[in-house]
């Protein structure tokens, strides 16, 4: 069954426009009358694959798709890839740059807490070639 | 008891009000790493942090927080104040540190 489609593109270089995909999903699912709690949970996951997709890789694409059961994302970049997906998963585990840990990132959280506030998650990432990470969160 | 009202009892300076007139402050978290707010600051939460800058106000909005409160006499930068501006963010700044800001909060919520 085919849903609502968004499409958002993640520029790698400004830090100061990562958020703006979950910020601009949050007004569309509020839009919609999505509840309170799933937008929640979708904006927190977004916002952290987002922040990776600039501060890990250069960028890329997110892809929502939204039918009246779930809501699936799919984050796809072309960056340096997660060499041991397992490790990158433990919650604490970073390679943060300095200078972004000196913006407020780097606690190794952020794929902790798309685990947490999605039902779904999967990662595929291949070294050299990029990282998708794929979210799905039920809405019923 | 709102941001704004907050602000007024302790001398905070309201830098954005945003929704800080109509919004209750129902808990309180401090941190300054950002995916450790995002995955334990709750709806309503004043959020006490030393972290200034664009990202801070884009967790506050995602976290969807009661309001911003910098201490430390920290400033946010003019861009970071926009953004609040347009999403509606209560910011507070403080020339106290976060634990005492987290006290005077503890007292109005009844934890201390
Ligand atoms: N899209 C990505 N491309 C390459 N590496 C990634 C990507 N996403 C995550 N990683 C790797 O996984 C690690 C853990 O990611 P996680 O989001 O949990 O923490 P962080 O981004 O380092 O810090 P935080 O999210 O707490 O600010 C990262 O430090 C990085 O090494
Ligand atoms: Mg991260």
């Amino acid at each position: 069954m085919s849903g609502l489609k968004w499409t958002f593109e993640v520029d790698g270089n400004d830090f100061t426009r990562a958020g703006e995909a979950s910020s601009s999903l949050k007004k569309k699912l509020r839009a919609l009358g999505v509840s309170p709690d799933i937008i929640r949970r979708v904006s927190i996951a977004l916002y952290e694959g987002e922040i990776n997709m600039v501060i890990h890789a250069n960028g890329g694409t997110i892809d929502v798709e939204m039918t009246p059961d779930r809501i699936d994302m799919v984050l796809k970049d072309t960056g340096k890839g997660i060499p041991d997906i397992e490790q990158a998963m433990q919650a604490g585990w970073s390679t943060a740059a300095d200078e972004v840990r000196s913006l407020g990132f780097g606690a190794g959280m952020g794929l902790p807490n798309m685990k947490k506030n999605t039902d779904e998650m999967r990662i595929e990432s291949t070294v050299g070639v990029g990282t998708t990470v794929y979210m799905t969160i039920y809405i019923s | 008891m709102t941001p704004v009202e907050f602000a007024d009892k302790y001398g905070l300076r309201v830098i954005e009000t945003g929704c800080g007139e109509e919004r209750q402050i129902e808990g309180a978290y401090c941190g300054d790493l950002l995916s450790m707010v995002m995955g334990r600051a709750k709806e309503n939460d004043a959020f006490v942090t030393v972290m200034a800058n664009v990202n801070t106000i884009a967790v506050a909005v995602l976290a969807d927080v009661a309001c911003v409160i910098l201490c430390e006499g920290i400033h946010f930068d003019e861009m970071s104040l926009s953004r609040a501006r347009q999403q509606e963010v209560c910011v507070l700044e403080s020339d106290e540190p976060t634990f005492r800001i987290a006290l005077r909060l503890g007292k109005e919520l009844g934890l201390c």
